[in-house]
């Protein structure tokens, strides 16, 4: 038997969680480093993974299998194919700059009004998170995937309620308070997705038989598995109804700037650039796989929640007022796009959309995280407490300009080729969505525009005159971030390579095929 | 040779990555490194273009691949491009004018402190405007044209501590994104129709599909170029834009980035050649914003912006030669290289005047300059003489060029009006061109003492003014002048020499056509007609400035002089519109999002569990609360996972 590769991904961040989480409570840097350690030694491996799969070869590769539950067939099954790779490297690549980011989020605060922060808890949770969201990004069979998709919550949980942005306009009960509320929210809004999907997990075992996603995607194709139009739907809005709370889609939203609004900075990008992006994968992999006919039954109404997400988060980020919650609807906009791209199902929209979802985890990082770094030296979210910035810190602002532009997409940079091929894709398959979704462009421009405009241009505040530029820590995280923007803007080909068979592999699924060029298709 | 060609673009975008990180250490050396990559990109052009004219008509075009950019299932986009003689007039305009200003920026810069930036930032432009020129497929396009957005961003914004270079900024990258909305819209609809959206197999193609297709392909390619060349609809971008160092404004905002909506038009030509109804549209684009900038032009007291509403009229003046097919064309590109010699060179003029000046940039309080700055006074005068059409210099050739094909749109009554329009225009030109010359170089001084910086958020930052100090007019130092000079050579001589045996329209035809223009009336009329429009306009304005004193506070002036002070009161429309508009729409989704949205989701999950009951419960920020919460979520995991046992 080879070396489980995939199961150690998944288990080497676990490890690093319990390390962490032993060192003594005196030695809190020698925990950051450990954790920091451990998040590189996954990077690592998930390289590994990615030299390792071969973008011509079998769809799911470098595949185990165990049985676990045997009563009722649930396995421990992983493999990955062109997207899951991407996405789990994707995901181990952000967690060093996360941790890196958020080192001294956790530091203990001297007031007495404060609680103590356990960094060792903080680091711990985050490598747990990552062990959790690597471990679902390889998941084949569906109970196990739904385990997991569960349980990333609990950590994520403590992360937002516990280390909540030391920025805070309000008191400091009012701050716990308006933190508990975001974490709960979170939580609750999460848990009533995952209930729902829990039934239709049940039933698709009492349809299929069985939790294996290929046994169960080989049944339906040879037509040994027949499911009824109409199971098939019920079973099909319970899975996307979970997924769509994850990643969010409008209207259910509304957890998410409430959650990135008040957890620290490295944390929403957490939420935003890797737990997310589990739901729509999930909507890649599982939706349209396991439910091809009625993904497509539902593709109308979820391209209409698609352009609404991408307008309304859109106008939302321009009225926002908080620099943090900015962000996030600018990222349900962003999650619009996604969902547009992979329910358009032309293979552009497709490769657009997962191509989208790692551009988006690295755009995301980079602004988010230089918006951290702001906040945390002036101690105020608000948009208005700034200006200025500029002049005195003139690199922080540099980053912070190249982050909000890779946010709106400008071409050049990554999310400009992925929001493209989500546009064309869509224009091919949908022209009136297509152009809706153009108006995105706009609005992007305008929301990022104006929140670099009032934070630093303009006459220097009183009080940032004094704000200190980058530290060299703070620019390790935020200089690769951009280097990638900008390489995989010109030379996105490594990743289109990986993902290109597996979106050939969905479309097959969908039984779809991209429409042709009109001179092409008149001859 | 066709290796060479990325060297064009490399040599400015290296300069900008050296110069924009390179950090203090560089702050010496940084003008000189990005002049020289400037000039270094230029002689690359000279050198290819010396190639190109070794080679027969037909087989000057060289193709360069470099790699596969965006490979994915049905759809190809390259990073490759393609130099022939249209792009080649544009390689050598960017580099030779961007190279002068280069180097009159040296001068111009000397005392700001941030002076490697604006080097970084003018590298920048240099690269993204010429992979706009050069590229060979429309997504690449795209990606300079979006380039040359951001540099213009940033160069417009370069004195970001003053609120209103910050807002112009942002106006000018938000009102081109409404253009890019057409260029996206225009590239899909190419992917959709053609499978492609190379210039190759698209242009060849047009005869493969409908005519309503290449219409609209044709008006969302109109989109873009009126969000670029700041054409009416989307022209309120550009007076805001002089906001800018004026060196930007010469190079950006006059000689080369505000022409790239007539090079997207006319390296389109063959689709627009195939829907003229599209073709139409660009006409009445050009015609009206020709007249929109010249009237707004007239109304100026602010140098910059008088000549920014020229630039717009101009514009306006290629746009409609480059709606009119292959009449038209060469024309168009014509007329932007002449203009990009004049115009360049009356704004670096303008510059002149305002570092001599302290800065002042209000033209009641100039007068009587010529005999302190002659050198200014000549080259701007010669600039001067050249856009009115003064016979024998660069516009008189140009711009009557496109005045007679105008007049040959057809037989008919849109000959007449359009042909009208553009003579009309000329006339315009001539009054506030005249006005300028007369209210900068002539008459009596009406200098003021310097504004207090402090006070006054209007005054150019950088060169120090001792508040209350008269100006000392001066000559300015040669790295300014000589720049000057070489433009306005080119503003003096381009024109005959393009002219004369249709050099320039003979050069261009393998790619744009060339078909001699037959105006409705003979061509000596036309030019005497211009004639005299010129000599008119120039001696209203004689009359009205030059032969009575001016005021040095403006009068109230007619209704329509105000609302042309306001730019024609297009700010005021959007600003009602769009922007109160916007703020009403957006402060109203935050209410709807903060209590409908969210109210509703809640309160349908609270008819289930209880939800919001508990959400609001929760707010009390209780620890045992959260520990109540916790334990609820990780009871119904296990419950789960139990649950499953039990199926």
């Amino acid at each position: 038997m080879s070396f489980p590769i995939l199961t150690a991904t998944a288990v080497l961040p676990a490890v690093g969680a319990i390390v962490t989480a032993a060192v003594p409570a005196a030695r809190r840097t020698a925990a950051k480093w450990v954790a920091l350690l451990f998040s590189l030694a996954t990077l690592v491996m998930a390289a590994i993974v990615l030299v390792r799969f071969e973008p011509g070869g079998d769809r799911y590769q470098l595949t185990e299998s165990h049985a676990w539950i045997a009563d009722f067939g649930v396995r421990y099954e992983l493999g990955v194919d062109g997207i899951g790779v991407v996405m789990v490297a994707l995901t181990a690549l952000l967690i060093p700059f996360v941790i890196l980011a958020g080192w001294h989020d956790a530091d203990p605060v001297e007031t007495k009004s404060s609680r103590w922060r356990p960094t060792q808890g903080f680091f711990a949770l985050i490598l747990m998170v990552e062990a959790m969201v690597v471990l679902s990004f390889e998941a084949t069979d569906v109970f196990l995937f739904y385990i997991l998709f569960e349980a990333m919550l609990i950590p994520m949980y403590f992360l937002i309620g516990g280390f909540g942005d030391r920025a805070h306009s309000g008191t400091d009960e009012n701050a716990a308070a308006q933190r508990s509320y975001a974490a709960v929210k979170f939580l609750l809004y999460n848990l009533a997705g995952g209930l729902i999907m829990l039934a239709a997990v049940i039933g698709l075992y009492v349809v299929a038989g069985s939790f294996s996603l290929s046994e169960i995607a080989e049944a339906r194709a040879s037509g040994s598995l027949d499911m009824a139009t109409t199971t098939e739907r019920l079973l099909f809005l319970g899975f996307f109804f979970a997924f769509a709370i994850k990643a969010p889609l409008w209207p259910l939203h509304t957890w998410l700037p409430n959650a990135m609004g008040e957890a620290t900075a490295p944390v929403a990008v957490l939420i935003t650039a890797v737990v997310d992006k589990v739901g729509t994968f999930a909507m890649l992999r599982f939706c349209l796989q396991l439910f091809p006919e009625a993904s497509k039954w539902a593709t109308p109404v979820i391209i209409v929640l698609a352009l609404v997400s991408i307008v309304y988060g859109a106008l939302l980020a321009v009225g926002q007022r908080d620099i943090k919650r900015l962000i996030a609807y600018a990222s349900v906009s962003h999650f619009g796009f996604i969902v547009l791209g992979i329910f358009a199902m032309t293979s552009q929209g497709q490769s657009g959309a997962t191509l989208y979802m790692v551009n988006h985890g690295l755009s995301t990082a980079a602004l988010m995280l230089v918006a951290g770094f702001l906040i945390s030296r002036r101690g105020s979210r608000l948009i208005a407490d700034y200006g200025g910035v500029q002049k005195v810190a003139p690199v922080l602002a540099g980053t912070f300009l190249i982050g909000g532009l890779a946010t709106l997409s400008l071409p050049g940079l990554a999310p400009f080729v992925s929001e493209f091929l989500v546009l064309v894709g869509t224009f091919a398959a949908y022209p009136v969505a297509g152009i809706i979704a153009t108006f995105g462009i706009v609005l992007a421009a305008l929301y990022t525009l104006v929140l670099y405009q009032r934070t630093m241009t303009g006459p220097v505040k009183t009080e940032v005159r004094t704000m200190p530029d980058l530290k060299v820590r703070e620019l390790a995280v935020v200089a690769p971030l951009i280097a990638l923007l900008l390489f995989l803007g010109v030379f996105p080909k490594p990743l289109t390579e990986i993902i290109n068979p597996a979106v050939e592999h969905t479309m097959s699924d969908v039984q779809k095929q991209d429409p042709r060029p009109d001179v092409e298709a008149a001859k | 040779m066709e290796n060479l060609i990325a060297l064009l673009v490399a040599a400015p975008l290296l300069g900008a990555a050296v110069l924009l990180c390179g950090g203090r250490r560089l702050d010496r050396i940084g003008h000189w490194l990005g002049t020289l990559l400037a000039a270094a990109s230029f002689v690359v052009g000279a050198v290819l273009f010396v190639d190109m004219l070794g080679k027969g008509a037909e087989e000057r075009a060289l193709h360069q691949k470099l790699f596969s950019w965006i490979p994915v299932e049905g759809f190809q986009a390259d990073i490759a491009f393609q130099l022939d003689q249209l792009s080649m007039t544009f390689v050598l305009l960017i580099t030779g004018v961007g190279t002068l200003i280069h180097i009159y920026s040296i001068g111009y810069m000397e005392h700001d402190e941030r002076r490697r930036r604006f080097f970084g930032y003018l590298n920048l432009f240099l690269a993204a405007m010429l992979l706009l020129v050069i590229a060979d497929n429309y997504l690449l396009l795209y990606v300079g044209w979006e380039g040359v957005g951001l540099a213009s961003y940033l160069l417009i914004g370069f004195w970001q501590h003053k609120p209103s270079a910050a807002t112009a900024a942002k106006k000018a990258f938000l009102v081109n994104r409404v253009g890019d909305m057409g260029l996206s819209i225009a590239i899909m609809l190419m992917f959709t129709t053609f499978g492609t959206f190379a210039f190759g197999p698209v242009l060849g193609a047009t005869g493969e599909t409908s005519e309503g297709m290449l219409t609209a392909i044709g008006l969302m390619l109109l989109l873009a170029a009126c969000g670029k060349s700041a054409q009416v609809p989307l022209q309120s971008w550009l007076g805001d834009a002089m906001e800018g160092p004026t060196p930007v404004s010469a190079l950006i905002h006059a000689a080369t980035m505000v022409t790239a909506g007539v090079y997207l038009i006319v390296r389109s030509g063959a689709i627009f050649n195939a829907a003229p109804d599209a073709q139409l549209a660009v006409v009445i684009v050009g015609a009206v914003t020709l007249l929109f900038g010249a009237i707004v032009g007239c109304a100026k007291d602010d140098i910059k912006k008088a000549l920014a509403g020229s630039t717009m009229s101009q514009i306006g003046y290629m746009v409609l030669a480059a709606g009119l097919g292959p009449i038209g064309y060469a024309f168009a590109i014509m007329h932007l290289v002449t203009h990009g010699f004049f115009k360049a060179g009356l704004f670096l003029g303008a510059g002149s005047v305002m570092h001599g000046m302290n800065d002042e940039v209000d033209m009641r309080k100039y007068g009587g300059l010529r005999r302190y700055m002659p050198i200014t006074f000549v080259t701007f005068g010669l600039g001067y003489l050249a856009i009115i059409g003064f016979p024998g210099l660069s516009g008189f050739w140009s711009k009557d060029k496109i005045i007679e094909a105008a007049f040959a749109y057809d037989d008919g009554i849109r000959g007449w009006i359009f042909g009208g329009v553009a003579l009309l225009g000329a006339g315009i030109t001539a009054f506030y061109m005249t006005r300028v010359m007369i209210m900068t170089f002539f008459g009596e001084k009406r200098w003021q003492p310097a504004p207090d910086p402090d006070k006054d958020a209007s005054v150019e930052p950088g060169i120090e003014v001792t508040p209350g100090e008269m100006p000392h007019p001066h000559e300015s130092p040669r790295s300014m002048t000589i720049p000057m000079i070489v433009l306005a050579f080119g503003s003096v001589f381009a024109g005959a020499f393009f002219s004369i045996g249709d050099r320039f329209a003979n050069w261009l035809a393998p790619v744009t056509q060339f078909e001699h223009p037959h105006p409705v009336i003979s061509v000596p009329a036309i030019t005497t007609a211009t004639m005299v429009v010129l000599l008119a306009g120039a001696l209203i304005a004689y009359l009205m400035y030059g032969h009575r004193p001016v005021p040095v506070t403006a009068p109230r002036g007619s209704l329509l002089t105000r609302a042309a002070r306001r730019d024609l009161l297009q700010d005021d429309f959007n600003h009602v519109v769009l922007v109160r508009g916007g703020e009403h729409l957006t402060r109203s989704l935050v209410y709807v999002d903060h209590s409908l949205v969210d109210g509703v989701v809640n309160g349908t999950a609270a008819s289930f569990g209880g939800l919001s009951g508990r959400l609001r419960k929760l707010q009390n920020g209780y620890a045992r609360s959260y520990a109540v919460s916790m334990f609820g979520g990780t009871a119904i995991l296990i419950a789960a996972t139990l649950l499953m046992r039990a199926v």
